[in-house]
């Protein structure tokens, strides 16, 4: 039994690297994870990454930001200390629309980016779980669990088809930080 | 991203041959990984002594009060409130480079976003310490948030635009400060991967543990895409706020319903100055001209005229309203501005503003990177007068006129701006010393389509219409970074 745990397709070219994908979806061969440098789009149709619902969450983060200001004008204004200026209303809401609209934005920005680090696990600090150094530089690497699919000869033959510069067999998942 | 190659019509965003992914990060990252220049250094001494000259002007305020400022009863507002004005307006070029643009689709935003949205955050720095040095007892600044009435005497009055002010600045600062530090997280990353030491241990903590995997990218997309819808409305709103601090007052020359589009239009009008300001000196001294190219700088030169006329035709629509409102102090007001006492400070606007951007009609002084430069700082000049002229020639004629009189700045006054701009610059050359001055991941995003190269291959594959070719290929001839004799050639 082999000690590699990881086997690495570094390409340098993001065509390639779909290529690769592509080839070894056709013979069966799961892909654990796909690393690039920049956004490649048409990547998480091919791996099955769902939709993001973080659309959704920041609508929902933007409404309580809408509530919690006019709720909070209410209570100051109306219930805890209402002021008589000139016999007008009380809760004046046109001039509460500008601060409730600002309100609205920095909950749903917050909310967003704090769900989007939450989701994707990101936090100041976090030891960066980096498969090979390369993969925020110039290559775009595809992560292939050696444990899971065992033609390994197989897989260094597709991925090389593929145009794959560099194949690796990583005995270690992540690369030490040490 | 991959398969589809832009139209040969448009002009190439990233310029030079043979461009690989890895000289991208190179290029960019040269200014991170070395030593400074002698440039750098002379900058950046200068900027400290700026910086140096804010903390005097500022603690001498503090100390003594407001009163260390020109102010008299009759002008309580001048200096301090232009000058942070000027700074909001400034830094409104990041967030609309980086959220308009994105959400239409102009890819030139790519290679300039980056330093505009940093530029953004030190100008809004900039005008925030304005707003605590000029409440006179800044250590009481918590003032303006609504804390229950125990704490103080009443609530903040929320009718208030000054309250208004407030929410927007806040707000503004930190939604750009957030959309700004998620687009560098995956550059930060590069960095980390790229360095040794005590550095790599810097960089991790700051890269969050960014690793570019599918996931984070599709979600970065999602995440990038909604803050840009947000961040287009605040950015509009937050200067619309600015001017209602003027525009609910009964202040003749103030009370006006122009007044949101017209400071709106000024803001981005003088951001984009001071984008230019900025990237034309980094463009040379740090060799970037292969990705700011002269695209780019036609295309801001373009907006500066398109906003820079909707604030001329304001300046004349507000003379004329003034005339047409049949008001005597409204008419009384505009006539003082451009006849009275304070004429030179408003001719001085209107050659700024109005007439000096007209020059870049001309297609020769819009791809002159001199001209350009020379426009952007007489823009931003422009643009102080702007607030100078709204703000003190209002005030300076009082209703009563015992109560006329003439604004005099002391040397705090002169100290505090001065300085500012010295804290302004001695952040931007930090931020240019330790983060990637351009968006590394956005820029190797556009390399395969939209790239000289990648329109080079497109013709030599020789399947283009002729005509279109050759349209392109004059195109060309406007940017400095291209060898014209390659395409003579083919």
């Amino acid at each position: 039994m082999s000690n590699i745990k990881y086997i690495l397709g570094s390409f340098g070219d993001p065509d390639e690297m779909l290529h690769g994908i592509e080839k070894l979806q056709e013979n069966n061969i799961s892909i654990y994870d796909v690393y690039t440098p920049m956004p490649i789009h048409g990547i998480e149709a091919k791996l099955g990454v769902k939709r993001s619902r973080l659309d959704v969450a920041a609508f929902f983060f933007g409404i309580t930001g809408t509530i919690t200001m006019l709720t909070g004008v209410y209570l100051a204004t109306v219930v805890d200390w209402p002021v008589n200026i000139g016999g007008k209303t009380h809760f004046a809401l046109p001039d509460f629309i500008p601060i409730t609209f600002e309100l609205t934005i920095l909950f749903c920005a917050f909310g967003l980016v704090g769900s989007y680090y939450a989701s994707t696990h990101l936090f100041p600090g976090r030891a960066p779980r980096v498969m090979d150094l390369r993969a925020t530089d110039d290559r775009f690497i595809i992560a292939i669990d050696a444990k899971q699919n065992t033609e390994h000869e197989k897989i260094d033959e597709l991925l090389k088809g593929a145009g794959a510069l560099e194949v690796k067999h990583n005995e270690r998942k992540y690369l030490s930080y040490e | 991203m991959s398969g589809h190659s832009e139209s040969i019509l448009r002009e190439p965003l990233i310029t030079g041959k043979d461009i690989t992914y890895a000289q991208i990060t190179k290029e960019i990252l040269s200014p991170v990984e070395n030593k400074p220049n002698k440039a750098w250094w002379i900058g950046f001494i200068l900027a400290l002594c700026g910086a140096t000259l804010w903390v005097v002007s500022v603690g001498y305020t503090f100390w003594f009060g407001i009163g260390a400022w020109g102010l008299n009863k009759t002008v309580g507002w001048a200096w301090d409130i232009t000058g942070f004005v000027w700074w909001v307006g400034i830094g409104h070029a990041g967030t609309l480079i980086s959220a308009v643009l994105l959400l239409f689709r102009q890819n030139w935003r790519n290679s300039i976003n980056r330093s505009a949205e940093a530029m953004t955050i030190f100008a809004v720095i900039c005008a925030a310490t304005y707003v605590v040095s000029h409440m006179g007892r800044p250590w009481l600044a918590y003032w303006v948030l609504p804390l229950p009435n125990q704490f103080g005497s009443l609530w903040v009055n929320f009718n208030s635009p000054l309250v208004w002010d407030m929410f927007a600045i806040s707000t503004y600062f930190s939604v750009s400060l957030l959309f700004w530090y998620t687009g560098l997280l995956p550059d930060i990353a590069t960095i980390r991967d790229r360095a040794t030491g005590f550095r790599k241990k810097v960089y991790t903590v700051f890269s969050f543990g960014w690793t570019g995997s599918v996931k984070t990218w599709q979600r970065f997309e999602a995440v990038s895409l909604i803050l840009a819808g947000i961040s287009t409305p605040l950015v509009l709103s937050v200067h619309t706020i600015v001017s209602m601090d003027f525009a609910t007052s009964v202040i003749p020359g103030w009370h006006t319903t122009i007044f949101p589009p017209y400071f709106v239009a000024g803001a981005i009008f003088s951001g984009f100055a001071m984008v230019l300001t900025l990237m034309l000196v980094v463009r040379k001294v740090l060799g970037l001209e292969n990705y700011i190219t002269m695209f780019h700088i036609e295309s801001m030169n373009k907006i500066i005229i398109l906003t820079g006329s909707i604030v001329g035709v304001a300046y004349l629509t507000e003379f004329f309203i003034a005339w047409y409102s049949g008001s005597q102090y409204e008419q009384y007001a505009f006539i003082n501005r451009a006849t009275g006492p304070y004429w030179w400070a408003y001719w001085m606007m209107m050659t700024c503003n109005v007439i000096s951007p007209q020059l870049l009609w001309f297609k020769k002084v819009r791809l002159s990177i001199t001209a350009t430069w020379i426009l952007s700082i007489v823009v931003n000049i422009g643009m102080w007068f702007e607030r100078f002229v709204i703000i003190v020639t209002s005030l300076h004629r009082d209703y009563l006129p015992s109560s006329w009189t003439m604004f005099y700045p002391t040397w705090v006054d002169v100290g505090v701006f001065v300085g500012s701009i010295g804290v302004f610059f001695t952040l931007f050359l930090l931020f240019l010393r330790v983060l990637p001055s351009i968006a590394i991941a956005e820029v190797k995003m556009i390399l395969k389509t939209a790239s000289e190269q990648s329109k080079m291959k497109l013709i030599k594959e020789g399947s283009l219409d002729k005509e279109h070719v050759a349209e392109y290929v004059e195109s060309l001839e406007k940017f400095d970074s291209v060898k014209q004799e390659e395409y003579a050639k083919i």
